[in-house]
């Protein structure tokens, strides 16, 4: 028979100082995984998710898979009959599961692409034809045609530490 | 004339240019005028941006409201992740005085500014639902062909619905209304105000995934007779119309209200931009 573990109040504590204030609300009744989309197509069941981070099992919720599955639509959090806030938590572990070096490598690139160019869709040639066809700015009137609000942009990025996230560099 | 700042986002300039150009001319319409942010950048993203680093999420959302608030707009948005994130940002530093400190503080050393709390963050939606009014464009809507349109609410627009407070988060009116008034029946189908499957960075990090949530949607809309996908975000604009392509079986044309409103004011089709649409549009 596999030894029950022991919670670790520690981790739990974290994720509430992350952001997920609400976790310790939870009664399991399920009513989250039931409204769930995502856990309608996977394996994901987003009560257990939370029941993790309440019992402080680290190293069975930041580096899973499942933590990545919520799409964030928030139908849990508005059904929650103990006013869990969800989404929050989901977040904060998130947060802390990138800050350990859990990023897929499709969204550490996203992630570049924002630290690059202020933008998550890149500009090309094909969206600039179009856009002037339909009258608009070649270039959109953002960070894409303002080389100094980039800047910003990039200085943010860097007095948050999350250009060292981005690169992997810890 | 009422003018906001106009958020362009990602999505909407870069991939549906189209959507751009019809909001621009179906708001000129109805008397509201737009400026442009200049040097916005992404709000960022409320799903996969928020999730990476949440200091890092409000810092450069509260860059995009300080952009705002120095223009002394409030801001308006056609997209509900970009409505989600300016939201959330604004809401959470006007409630939490400590947390606006400490944004404040990356924000000016970066760029000079700070953010006050004097920007409303404004939804295309409800704008016209609210401030305009259904009869307004159902004033103006004299070429709207009646078809049974499938109406996706997406989530961000209503939810978090304790801080949005807009519409009932789970029978939503509002966008049913505008989509009426515009001379189209909506049609109740199964599980409506079902994600589209994108969000979340599920769409970047398992396509197939949410390729999934899209279909049972798509399936749901298909039961019901839907003859068109009309939708309020570009984002899930993307994953219906994309998605159907990939899933081959599909082919129910996909528009963003402000494309379904330029058509129903008999706006020059051209100008909307419903060419680089994937799935075709034949309305």
């Amino acid at each position: 028979m596999a030894e029950a573990k022991e919670p670790n109040p520690e981790f739990t504590r974290k994720v509430v100082e992350a952001g997920g204030k609400t976790v310790n609300l939870c009664f399991q009744c399920g009513t989250c995984t039931g409204s769930c989309p995502s856990g309608r197509q996977t394996a994901f069941r987003v009560r257990k998710v939370v029941r993790r981070a309440q019992l402080g099992f680290e190293e069975d919720v930041l580096p899973s898979d499942d933590l990545w599955l919520c799409t964030t639509c928030y139908t849990c959090y508005e059904r929650c009959p103990r006013g869990v806030e969800i989404v929050d938590i989901i977040m904060a572990l998130r947060n802390m599961a990138v800050r350990k070096g859990y990023m897929a490598e499709p969204h550490r690139k996203v992630a570049e692409l924002i630290s690059k160019t202020g933008h998550l869709v890149s500009l090309r040639d094909e969206d600039k034809a179009l856009r002037k066809k339909l009258g608009l700015l070649e270039t959109p009137p953002t960070v894409f045609s303002d080389p100094k609000a980039l800047e910003e942009v990039k200085k943010i990025s860097a007095l948050c530490g999350f250009d060292k996230l981005v690169t992997g560099g810890k | 004339m009422t003018k906001y700042a106009f958020f362009l986002g990602c999505i909407m300039p870069l991939r549906y240019p189209g959507i751009e150009s019809s909001t621009r001319q179906v708001l000129e319409s109805l008397g509201v005028e737009l400026e442009d942010m200049k040097g916005a950048s992404c709000c960022p993203a409320p799903g996969v941006m928020r999730s990476f680093d949440q200091m890092y999420w409000m810092s450069v959302g509260a860059r995009n409201l300080a952009i705002a608030e120095r223009m002394g707009m409030d801001i308006l948005t056609i997209c509900n992740g970009c409505f989600d994130t300016l939201f959330e940002v604004a809401h959470k530093l006007n409630h939490d005085p400590e947390l606006r400190k400490k944004v404040n503080k990356i924000l000016k050393d970066a760029t000079g500014m700070e953010y006050n709390g004097t920007v409303n963050v404004r939804h295309f939606v409800e704008l016209i639902y609210k401030d305009i009014g259904v009869e307004a464009v159902r004033a103006k809507a004299k070429g709207g062909k009646n078809l049974k349109a499938a109406v996706h609410y997406g989530c961000h627009f209503l939810k978090p619905s304790n801080i949005k407070k807009i519409d009932d988060a789970e029978r939503p009116h509002v966008f049913d209304d505008i989509v009426e008034a515009a001379g189209m029946t909506s049609v109740p189908y199964k599980d409506k105000g079902t994600c589209c499957g994108a969000g979340g960075g599920v769409r970047a990090r398992t396509p197939d995934v949410a390729l999934k949530m899209t279909k049972e949607n798509l399936d749901n809309m298909k039961a019901a007779g839907a003859e068109v996908i009309v939708d309020c975000c570009p984002f899930c604009h993307l994953q219906y119309d994309v998605g159907q392509m990939q899933l081959k079986e599909y082919h129910t044309p996909v528009l963003h209200l402000s494309q379904l409103l330029g058509l129903a004011f008999g706006m020059d089709k051209e100008k909307l931009g419903l060419e680089v649409h994937q799935t075709k549009v034949n309305l």
